[in-house]
């Protein structure tokens, strides 16, 4: 039996999420602790005992002036080493909602070229939040979370995740590199023509969740984390659901990569 | 580590002159302008002209020893979008930022008010900070231009839609500010107020004045008092009088003297609460003995009920109505954050798990010329108020799982807003006990002029004139601030490093202080408290209503741990004070006392109201039977599945989180295609446990029309029903009350009110289900005068209660939802129909006045509900629905399109057992019922079960049709799409 892998769950002044994104990890069999930015900003170096970090879902500094733009900025800043140096050691990284927003505004998810940064998450073009189920599809075999899984029903709850590249040709490269690993798809299970509200917010290419080149970052809009037991799935009073919910497998999946 | 300041805080030294920089930020060409959309959907409803063209950005003026390339770099790094936004950047009053097209000829700034919360500004500030750039300052703003409008039309544009003037300016034409000013000095001078050698009109002038909201009685009482102590008060002892004693902190009309006489007789109350609702639960508890699973009821912030042997649960519902009439925003946003707070600080501090909101308007689609004076539209209030609730309560994490919206023209100048809370708790944690010396130490948002009066204002009238003179008790909040504390608290909750904690809620410092050292006495130092910005009195800082403060009572050896812990996640905490045992509330500003009061007095001082209440029944006259042809049975239905109050509210819903926090159960739209109307939200607070909780509600104010016994009755009925149905314990459902009602010094409406609270009492005590906490808002009326005639009106809401019920679930597998599961089930009633028409939404949309307003047999009722729960309990159940608004036929109907399959009922039997006419069966809103599908398997067990209580009436079918038969005579007919579509139309809004 080998050692649990030690999660960091990074918090921030709004992230809220973080409870069940615990609860969920170890549920998987990792071992999680939960950090404040405060801490990571004063001791970086903590960093290094843990095998996976997770940026959870919520509202970080309020999502003020762009959702994610403040906590990115601050990882950018003083943390971009050391999270490079911990990427670059075979670990994992999992922004979830908020998380991904900052995973891609901090660059760390799409590295900025000589123009700034290919692609952001911006208002969905219904311009609220929502909150509903979403059918997706997995694309590609690089991502190191979705080993295995082929489709997954997931609740999204945002105001700003609408996957916007700078330009088509970002697009084509991203698909050519298998990185647009999540995309919203139809009720049966298919990609091709997806509409509102099946993509909720717009999303080019009905992206939904991008991993890195590497496959070991992985940013998410919808919430793995609040589809890990039966009685989570909107449908569990209508009909059979598996014993665990579509997201536990994400999380599964990274601790396994420890295995 | 962060810097916590406010966005106007102290300067930094910049070492350079200080420059106000503005950035300009817009959409991409290719990206829709969401600012100018919101602006455009909203100016249909106000009337201006449907060629209206206006774009918008939204932008920040930036103070701070910066050049031009620091602000560049700001803008780039921290402000722009450049995937899909483009800006502009200047000194303020560039000319470039004053260039408009001559088909755009309007230009207008908005900003918020000096002191108005700018959580955007705040937040840029303290991230412009971290970059390490010298900043002083930030100020968010928002710029239009428009197409050419007169000036009427301008104006309309201007106060009505681009900005409200309670918390914004609109500044016509380019920015010209030469810096964000950053408040005065302020310049101590103690203050008397003349009251002992004064009269009794000088007395009320007093009153008035300083919008003290006091009866002559009262302040008669404070002359009488401050004459035995030989001199005049101050201010800040008056005003802290004035919030003790006001309607909203001591609920003095519903608490007091009430003399009541109805049709059988006069019954004297002495406390009229404590002699209907609490005396309900004083013996229910009794009765309950061993069993008894409250554990505080109607003393802190929240009522405590048990959860399981770990964990207590906190409930409570509040109201903020009339800040929500002013400002729906930010009246909605304090409304959520100050029940959260409510949560946070009963006991030793509760974990907020889900939240409930119901709001009351006058209809969306009231034509703008109906409107009265001062008054603004309903659509833009219920905009207002849902975003209000959405922003504060997404942005918390706290999952919005329940809620209901009404519409009645009577809440045209009233809006309701009631936010509720949930949290839970560890058992040991549930009591406080504030200890002599022990520091008094407030955390969280800064201190600033903010809802000053909110409390007194609260207790009194609105009138057209409302909306300029109570400016100042409007607020936003800033939810992040609230969240930084609660995650804060929670930690030094379970590090036991404070006595007790209470929330700054109405009343400011005041109100908790004043509370907390009730029985001890305290000492407080204004001047220590931090301020949003300069020049603040030591009387507004008291009774400052500013947002996300909360009060701690620290030992003195726990402090450095309690500052500490605050300080290491940017969350401010200071000593403003200590309670000593002398008895008395002392305040003092810089080592001088500025007001020293007898705590005896505040809280017992006050002279008891007297108040009378009068009722007399209304004569009940008939609706005729009437004979309805199948189609037009299908035309009531169809009004009624579009009648506001029973359309879809997915518009609302979907805008909430309603599942953060991992604990999400039934949800509130449920269904095949997740989209129908769920009964009550389930919820699992401890996620490796199975047990869950049942959150529901029930109001009928139409039912009060008739009768507000019946009304009171009917309401306590559907929120327990509404809890029982998706699978609640019905010994297990603790029940709050929120009264809103109109001027209750009117003998005939504070008689309305009583009868409701009779109610309460007899059907709360036969249920078994304690009532543990609730609220009142009183005087709910809106005054104007008539611009044709010259006339002064009054507009009463309807007598309006609430009642939120929270059950328990001790296994989440066997919950069941309102969705038709399987082709071939059998459909059962259970519960009797009566004709029960009066009041309800068949009368409504045929605008028919009489009939009888539904009753409730609660004996019978208790002993249904229980059997119902065994049957839903022993897995006999596939789905349950609760029969309310437009009864039998419209609960059927979405239960049919919410599994999208169709059923087959037949009424012959019923219709022959209760003598109704076959409208009357279809459309009566008798209470205590309920449409169960049962798997043919389960049939004689269920019938077993529920005997004389359940009637087989019909067969779900693979059909995209409902069919409704008497015998072989067809009463309604429909397909699905149609149903479904009905009722989802009329709210569902861009």
């Amino acid at each position: 039996m080998s050692v649990k892998p030690n999660v960091l769950i990074l918090r921030a002044p709004g992230t809220n999420c973080d409870h069940e994104t615990a609860f969920a990890f170890e549920r998987a069999g990792g071992n999680t602790q939960s950090v404040h930015i405060n801490q990571l900003l004063e001791t970086p170096a903590i960093v290094n005992e843990f095998q996976i970090l997770c940026l959870p879902g919520g509202f970080s500094y309020g999502d003020d002036i762009a959702a994610g733009r403040i906590l990115a900025s601050q990882l950018k800043g003083d943390l971009a080493n050391v999270i490079g140096e911990f990427h670059a050691s075979e670990k994992l990284v999992l922004g979830i909602c908020n998380g991904f927003q900052v995973l891609i505004k901090s660059g760390f998810l799409l590295p900025p070229d000589e123009k700034g940064l290919p692609a952001t998450l911006c208002w969905n073009d219904s311009g609220r939040f929502v909150d509903r189920w979403v059918h997706l599809k997995t694309d590609g075999e690089k991502c190191h979370f979705l080993n295995g899984i082929e489709n997954l029903y997931l609740p999204i709850a945002h105001a700003e995740g609408k996957f916007v590249a700078r330009h088509e040709s970002i697009l084509d490269a991203l698909q050519d590199n298998q990185q647009l690993a999540i995309k919203y798809c139809n009720p049966d299970g298919q990609n091709g023509q997806v509409v509102f509200p099946h993509n909720p917010n717009g999303s080019q290419r009905h992206v939904a969740g991008l991993c890195d080149t590497t496959g070991r970052i992985l940013g998410l809009m919808p919430h793995p984390e609040r589809h890990i037991e039966p009685t989570h799935h909107p449908q569990w009073t209508r009909q059979e659901v598996g014993e665990k919910g579509d997201g536990l497998v994400i999380f599964e999946n990274a601790i396994r990569f420890f295995g | 580590m962060a810097d916590s300041q406010g966005a106007d805080a102290s300067a930094h030294n910049p070492g350079k002159v200080s420059v106000l920089w503005q950035v300009e930020i817009w959409p991409d060409a290719d990206q829709p302008d969401r600012l100018a959309r919101n602006i455009l959907s909203d100016a249909r409803d106000l009337g201006l002209p449907e060629t209206l063209e206006v774009s918008a950005c939204r932008g920040f003026l930036i103070q701070g020893g910066l050049d031009r390339s620091q602000a560049v770099e700001i803008a780039e790094s921290l402000l722009v979008e450049p995937v899909v936004e483009q800006y502009k950047i200047g000194r303020c009053g560039d000319s470039q930022f004053g260039q408009v097209d001559a088909d755009h000829p309007g230009l207008f700034y908005v900003l918020p008010l000096p002191g108005v919360t700018d959580p955007q500004a705040e937040s840029a500030l303290v991230a412009i900070r971290q970059l390490g750039f010298p900043a002083d300052a930030v100020r968010t703003f928002c710029k239009y231009t428009a197409s050419e409008l007169d000036a009427d039309q301008q104006s309309v544009l201007c106060n009505k839609l681009l900005a409200n003037e309670s918390i914004e300016q609109v500044i016509t034409g380019p920015l010209q500010l030469s810096e964000i000013q950053l408040g005065k000095p302020y310049e101590f001078a103690l203050v008397h107020v003349d009251i002992i050698d004064v009269d009794d009109s000088q007395l009320m002038e007093i009153s008035r004045d300083w919008q003290l909201s006091l009866t002559l009685v009262e302040m008669q009482t404070i002359q009488q008092h401050y004459t035995q102590l030989a001199r005049n008060p101050t201010d800040a002892e008056l005003e802290t009088i004035a919030q003790t004693w006001s309607e909203h902190c001591s609920h003095k009309t519903l608490a007091g003297r009430v003399s009541y006489t109805d049709e059988n007789g006069t019954r004297q109350f002495d406390n009229m609460l404590k002699e209907t609702i609490f005396a309900a639960t004083v013996e229910i508890r009794q009765e309950l003995g061993d069993r008894d699973w409250c554990v505080s009821v109607f003393e802190d912030n929240a009522g405590i009920v048990k959860f399981d042997d770990q964990y207590n649960v906190a409930f409570k519902v509040e109201t903020h109505n009339r800040p929500s009439a002013l400002e729906p925003y930010g009246g909605a946003n304090t409304g959520i954050g100050g029940v959260i707070r409510d949560t946070l600080g009963t006991g030793l501090g509760a974990k907020p798990i889900c939240s409930t909101d119901v709001f009351c308007f006058a209809s969306p689609d009231t034509p703008l010329e109906n409107l009265p004076p001062g008054v603004m539209h309903p659509r833009r209030i219920m905009k207002g108020v849902v975003a209000g609730v959405r922003d504060y309560g997404n942005r918390m994490g706290i999952p919005t799982v329940n809620g209901a919206v009404y519409f009645d023209p009577r809440y045209v100048g009233n809006p309701l807003v009631f936010c509720g809370n949930i949290g839970l708790l560890p058992s040991e944690k549930s009591f406080k006990q504030p200890l002599a010396n022990d520091l008094i130490v407030s955390i969280g948002g800064r201190t600033g002029r903010d809802g000053i009066h909110g409390a007194t204002f609260s207790s009194a009238e609105l009138t057209d004139a409302s909306d300029i003179t109570s400016g100042g008790a409007v607020q936003i909040g800033n939810a992040i601030t609230e969240k930084m504390l609660m995650d804060v608290l929670l930690q030094a909750r379970d590090r036991n490093l404070y006595n007790a904690v209470t929330d700054c809620g109405a009343g400011g410092f005041s109100s908790a202080v004043g509370e907390m050292g009730e029985k001890i006495g305290a000492e407080v130092w204004l001047d220590k408290a931090p301020l949003k910005y300069d020049g603040i009195s030591y009387t507004e800082i008291w009774i400052s209503e500013a947002q996300e403060r909360m009060v701690f009572s620290v030992p003195e050896d726990k402090w450095i741990k309690f500052r500490d812990l605050c300080e290491s996640e940017s969350v401010e905490a200071t000593v403003i004070g200590q309670f000593k045992p002398t008895g008395q509330l002392t305040l003092k500003y810089d080592g001088l006392v500025v007001a020293d009061l007898s705590m005896h007095f505040m809280h017992d001082g006050r002279p008891p109201v007297v108040r009378q209440a009068v009722y007399q029944p209304a004569p009940v006259s008939p609706i005729p039977k009437t004979e309805r042809s199948s189609e037009q049975s299908l035309n009531d239905l169809l009004a009624i599945l579009g009648s506001l109050n029973v359309a879809s509210k997915h518009w609302v819903i979907r805008q909430y989180d309603h599942e953060v926090q991992g604990g999400s159960v039934i949800k509130p739209l449920v269904g095949s295609e997740n989209d129908g109307p769920g009964d009550a939200a389930v919820v699992r607070p401890v996620l490796d446990s199975q047990r869950g909780l049942a959150v529901s509600c029930g109001m009928n104010p139409y039912y009060g029309d008739y009768d507000p016994y019946h009304m009171a009755a009917s309401a306590i009925d559907e929120a327990i029903r509404n809890c029982v149905a998706v699978g609640a314990d019905p010994d297990r459902i603790a029940i709050l009350d929120n009264f809103c009602w109109g001027y209750t010094d009117r003998p005939e409406t504070l008689g309305t009110l009583v009868r409701a609270a009779l109610a309460c009492y007899d059907i709360a005590t036969i249920y078994q289900c304690p009532f543990i906490s609730g609220k009142d808002s009183l005087n709910n009326e809106f005054s104007y005068t008539d611009p044709s005639t010259g006339e002064r009106r009054t507009i009463s809401i309807p007598a309006t209660l609430l009642i939120s019920a929270m059950g328990h679930v001790s296994d989440v597998g066997h919950c069941v939802t309102m969705d038709l599961k399987t082709a071939g089930n059998a459909i059962y009633v259970v519960g009797t129909t009566g004709n029960h028409l009066g009041g309800s939404h068949w009368s409504l949309v045929h605008s028919i006045q009489g009939g009888e307003v539904p009753t409730v047999e609660p004996r019978m009722a208790k002993e249904l509900y229980g059997r119902l729960h065994e049957a839903i309990k022993g897995r006999l159940v596939r789905s349950c629905h609760d029969l309310s608004e437009g009864g039998f036929a419209v609960a059927v109907s979405e239960m049919a399109f919410a599994g999208n399959l169709g059923a087959e009922i037949d009424l012959h039997d019923e219709l022959n057992e209760t003598s109704l006419s076959p409208t009357e069966y279809l459309f009566s809103e008798s209470n205590s019922r309920f449409l169960v599908e049962i798997e043919p398997g389960h049939e004689t067990a269920f019938q077993a079960l529920m005997a004389e209580f359940t009637r087989r009436v019909g067969v779900v079918k693979p059909l995209d049709e409902l069919l409704i038969l008497n015998g072989d005579q067809e009463l309604l007919r429909s397909p699905l799409p149609d149903l479904k579509s009905a009722w989802q139309t009329p709210l569902d809004w861009d």
